[in-house]
């Protein structure tokens, strides 16, 4: 492996990486913004042009504020914690194409982190992994509104995880393999061919519909906010957490839903890909990059429309839509598709 | 006590003597006609006649509304040092009586607990107890409830002065005894205290629930209030008449308007004085705004603790542009002291008119929108239908009013049940449901805003042009500064009342309006001095707090969040 091929792989896992760290602050504004659009009142406007600068202010008072670990806290999972969120949340995006194949010198170059065959598999294991971070804060916080916070979640995600799989088994079967560039690449074919070889969306509806509401449970937003429902448990598992630890949450948070979003947009709407649109030039992968981020973008924005307009569901009420109506629906969909790949339709 | 028999009764007394000729205790009571028909009684008889005046079906006094300890140390004409005046209201029949259980001059002034008769009783004894020193035997939990429980002595008392200072350690504060140890029972899963407050979003407020979980289920808790107790009634007793108003102001903030409104008409009723139709119209629309205002709170804030934050923005639209009406009329926004005895402090601007018939046309405008936002949103209706449960029965016996007592389906409003000011001539419906949980009282709510309306619709069809809004007895009313410049005897009486205040014919009087969160009363006193003697208000949330620990056991809680949203407390008129 030569020098440039290290500095290839370098760019191809870190690039994502940084854009999704430069991007949060930004979509951090665009969710204050616009949740002041929906409710009828400004948002923060007066930190530069249109307030564009205040998450920059935000994250300098974040890395100001005294950083406190409460007296009886267990130190090192309470500092592991938020970490480990933060940790989970980026690992995730590795797996995820986010461009078409580059061609540099005759040598083709997936605009993926790491093209791994069992793809799918990696982001579901690594995702479950972020439960751990806030199970953890809510235990070594050692208060009772955070592990209240921490049980909730920890049930929550475990079953909704266990609808969305199952949804997401739909795809795999359709596209018969776990690598998520090849679930691209079965998109960008002909939607009128037989077998299909457009939008997975189509002919999965119900499959998405379940993921989409599984996905806003995973990342902890509303109508699922439960774990830090901030009436009932005034912050949930990070009650007790400050300055960066807190903002490391956050972030958790956010790129939850960008990943959610980039993972939706892969596996039902065509990742990169844009019906009749094959890109081979420089100029047409660039173009497949931004055909990628808009649809993420338009999830991003679903995620915080849904956020500022409805109410929270109770924690029995959540168990119960998650094991009695969306893992069923999930299983019919999956023999929805079965039967489709069956008689040669995917 | 039996010397009244000869004394002749208006008609009310008359006939409340007339039913108790029927009973054995006809002896041992006294029928005295004041503003209200009034039994005096003996403590040993008290929970006899307690129990008859609820369970005799021409009595039928089902609901307890209030219970004030007076002190009558300093003031003469009472035959002992001690009194604890009940009121209570017959909802079938629609009429309030007052009972003034008479307690002999002893060390220790004791009278029966009347908890078994009307369960309401047990937080206004503990009050009593708390501030007077009674003791009620056969209560189940008689301890301090207002101030702290290292507090000594008896701050209502007339002895104590009202210059002292205490202060308290948090390790003095009482906690319930289940709370502090843990129950663990093999096969079981250990359940654990979870205190809710004093400082948590959900209150709002500074309210302490101590909760006994099993899983997210609420098994036991009590409530502790008392964090925001600034003993107003203590307060009112060394100001002047007029001084008390902005302290009223403080009860229930959020509508403070009505508050205010329900004091002066006590006092102008003790003084005998009308206040122009103008000025009564005035109180009547700001008071309508103030209950939607208050409901506006209620219904955003309940929104927000189950998760719907953006209702909140769009419900506290029409109330920032209600503040900016208020505002035009007298220049506060919140804590308004708008009215005085007699009338209002000045005129409404010019623009008054066309100012409200303005909100009337936006306000419709956010409503419509958490309406269509909420009301019938499915995750809503799981959150709020079936959840916080309150029958009919248990609502009249633990004394709830208002919006509360109307969602069991009882239609006790009182600008209907005993119309003041204008209330009878205007077309309004009461809105009633049944179910008697958190949706159903997020639907009377919702109604009740838009009734309002139409009431302020038709106050403003005739509201005059112009005319005084103060009454002209300038014996309670400033004189106009004009005048006070010009003319002598103007001068003179804006000196008296200045320097004096109002001077309020000995006697009492209890008057009752509905409150934004239901019946608001206020227990007067006059001793024919510059002040109250004793002002006692009778707080709708008080009951309902009471009921609180009641209603959320069994639930988990987010249902416990979601009721204490949709029971509407209101820190500053539960602790006074």
């Amino acid at each position: 492996m030569s020098a440039s091929d290290v500095g290839m792989l370098a760019l191809r896992v870190l690039a994502p990486v940084l854009v999704i760290l430069i991007v949060l602050p930004m979509l951090q504004w665009v969710e204050r913004r616009g949740a002041g659009l929906i409710q009828d009142r400004p948002g923060p406007n007066r930190v530069g042009p249109f307030g564009l600068l205040q998450p920059l202010a935000d994250v300098v008072k974040f890395f100001m504020k005294e950083d406190l670990i409460p007296s009886h806290a267990d130190r090192f999972l309470y500092v592991l914690a938020p970490g480990l969120a933060t940790f989970a949340a980026l690992t995730t995006f590795a797996v995820i194409p986010y461009g078409a194949t580059l061609n540099i010198r005759g040598n083709p170059v997936p605009l993926v982190g790491a093209d791994v065959s069992i793809g799918i598999l990696y982001l579901f294991a690594v995702t479950s992994l972020s439960v751990y971070g806030i199970v953890l804060a809510g235990w070594s916080s050692n208060n009772k509104f955070s592990l209240i916070g921490g049980i909730r979640s920890s049930a929550q995600i475990i079953s909704y995880e266990l609808a969305m799989t199952t949804a997401a088994a739909g795809v795999i079967l359709a596209a018969g393999s776990f690598r998520l560039t090849d679930v691209v690449a079965m998109q960008s074919g002909s939607w009128l061919s037989l077998p299909y070889r457009g939008w997975t969306v189509v002919p999965q509806l119900l499959g998405f519909v379940v993921f989409f509401v599984s996905a806003f449970a995973e990342t902890n937003r509303l109508p699922f906010d439960l774990p830090e429902a901030e009436a009932e448990l005034v912050a949930g598992y990070h009650t007790e957490y400050s300055a960066m630890k807190f903002a490391m949450f956050y972030m958790a948070e956010y790129i939850n839903v960008v990943v959610a979003s980039a993972l939706m947009v892969t596996l039902y709407f065509g990742g990169w890909s844009f019906p009749g649109f094959h890109p081979t030039s420089l100029g047409g992968v660039v173009l497949s990059v931004l055909i990628f981020a808009v649809k993420t973008a338009f999830f991003v924005w679903i995620f915080m429309w849904v956020r500022w307009t409805l109410p929270r569901f109770r924690y029995d009420q959540l168990m119960r839509l998650g094991w009695k109506a969306l893992l069923p629906l999930a299983l019919l969909n999956l023999f929805w598709v079965a039967g489709l790949v069956l008689w040669n339709a995917l | 006590m039996s010397s009244v028999e000869t004394v002749p009764l208006a008609p009310a007394a008359e006939k409340l003597r007339e039913r108790f000729a029927r009973s054995p205790l006809s002896e041992r009571v006294a029928v005295v006609d004041l503003d209200l028909p009034t039994l005096e009684v003996a403590p040993a008889d008290w929970p006899a006649v307690a129990r008859f005046l609820r369970d005799d079906s021409e009595c039928a006094y089902d609901l307890f509304l209030d219970l004030a300890g007076v002190d009558n140390a300093k003031r003469r004409g009472r035959p002992t040092r001690f009194e604890a005046v009940y009121h209570l209201h017959s909802l079938p029949r629609s009429e309030h009586v007052r009972v003034k259980v008479i307690l002999p001059d002893t060390a220790e002034p004791r009278l029966p607990s009347v908890v078994d008769v009307w369960p309401a009783a047990n937080w206004f004894e503990r009050e009593a107890f708390d501030l007077y020193g009674f003791d009620f035997p056969g209560h189940p939990n008689l301890r301090r409830i207002l101030v702290h429980d290292a507090f000594v002595g008896h701050p209502l008392r007339k002895d104590y002065s009202p210059g002292q200072r205490w202060f308290f350690a948090e390790e003095d504060l009482r906690m319930p005894s289940w709370a502090t140890h843990t129950e663990e029972r093999a096969g079981h899963f250990e359940t654990q205290t979870l205190s809710i407050g004093p400082s948590h979003p959900a209150t709002h407020g500074i309210v302490h629930l101590v909760a006994r979980l099993d899983g997210e289920r609420i098994k036991r808790a009590e409530t502790q209030i008392g964090y925001m107790h600034r003993c107003f009634e203590k307060m009112a007793e060394t100001h002047t008449w007029n001084q008390v108003i902005p302290f009223c102001d403080r009860l229930n903030y959020v509508s403070a308007m009505i508050n205010g409104v329900g004091y002066v008409k006590t006092v102008e009723k003790m003084l005998g004085i009308e206040v122009p139709d103008r000025g009564r119209l005035v109180r009547t629309i700001l008071s309508e705004f103030s209950r939607i205002m208050d409901h506006c709170v209620d219904i955003g804030a309940n929104l927000v603790d189950i998760g719907a934050l953006t209702n909140f923005w769009y419900l506290y639209q029409p109330r920032e542009g209600i503040y900016g009406l208020l505002e035009a009329c007298c220049g506060a926004r919140l804590t308004v002291s708008y009215v005085r005895v007699g009338g209002l402090a000045i005129d409404v601007p010019e623009d008054f008119v066309p100012r409200c018939r303005a909100l009337l046309e936006s306000i419709p405008k956010f409503l419509n929108d958490v309406d269509r936002l909420v009301t019938r949103n499915r995750i809503v209706r799981n959150r709020l239908a079936g959840t916080g449960v309150i029958t009919k029965e248990q609502a009249i016996a633990w004394g709830l009013t208002g919006p509360v007592l109307r969602s069991t389906g009882v239609a006790y409003d009182v600008r209907r049940s005993r119309p003041y000011d204008f209330y009878d001539r205007f077309d309004w419906d009461v809105p009633v449901a049944t179910d008697g949980d958190n949706y159903a009282r997020y639907l009377v709510r919702m109604e009740e805003m838009r009734q309002s309306l139409s009431i302020i619709r038709q106050a403003l069809d005739v509201f005059p042009e112009s005319g005084p809004v103060s009454s002209d007895d300038w014996h309670v009313v400033l004189p106009p500064k004009d005048a006070v410049y010009h003319d002598m005897e103007s001068l003179i009486f804006h000196f008296k009342l200045i320097m004096e205040g109002i001077r309020v014919p000995a006697g009492e009087r209890y008057d009752w309006i509905e409150g934004a969160n239901g019946e608001l009363g206020f227990y007067a006193i006059s001793d024919g001095g510059a002040g109250p003697y004793r002002v006692k208000v009778r707080p709708p949330c008080f009951p309902m707090m009471a009921a609180y620990e009641k209603i959320i056991i069994g639930g988990t809680i987010s249902d416990a969040i979601a009721t204490l949203g949709t029971l509407n407390i209101i820190a500053g008129e539960l602790e006074r």
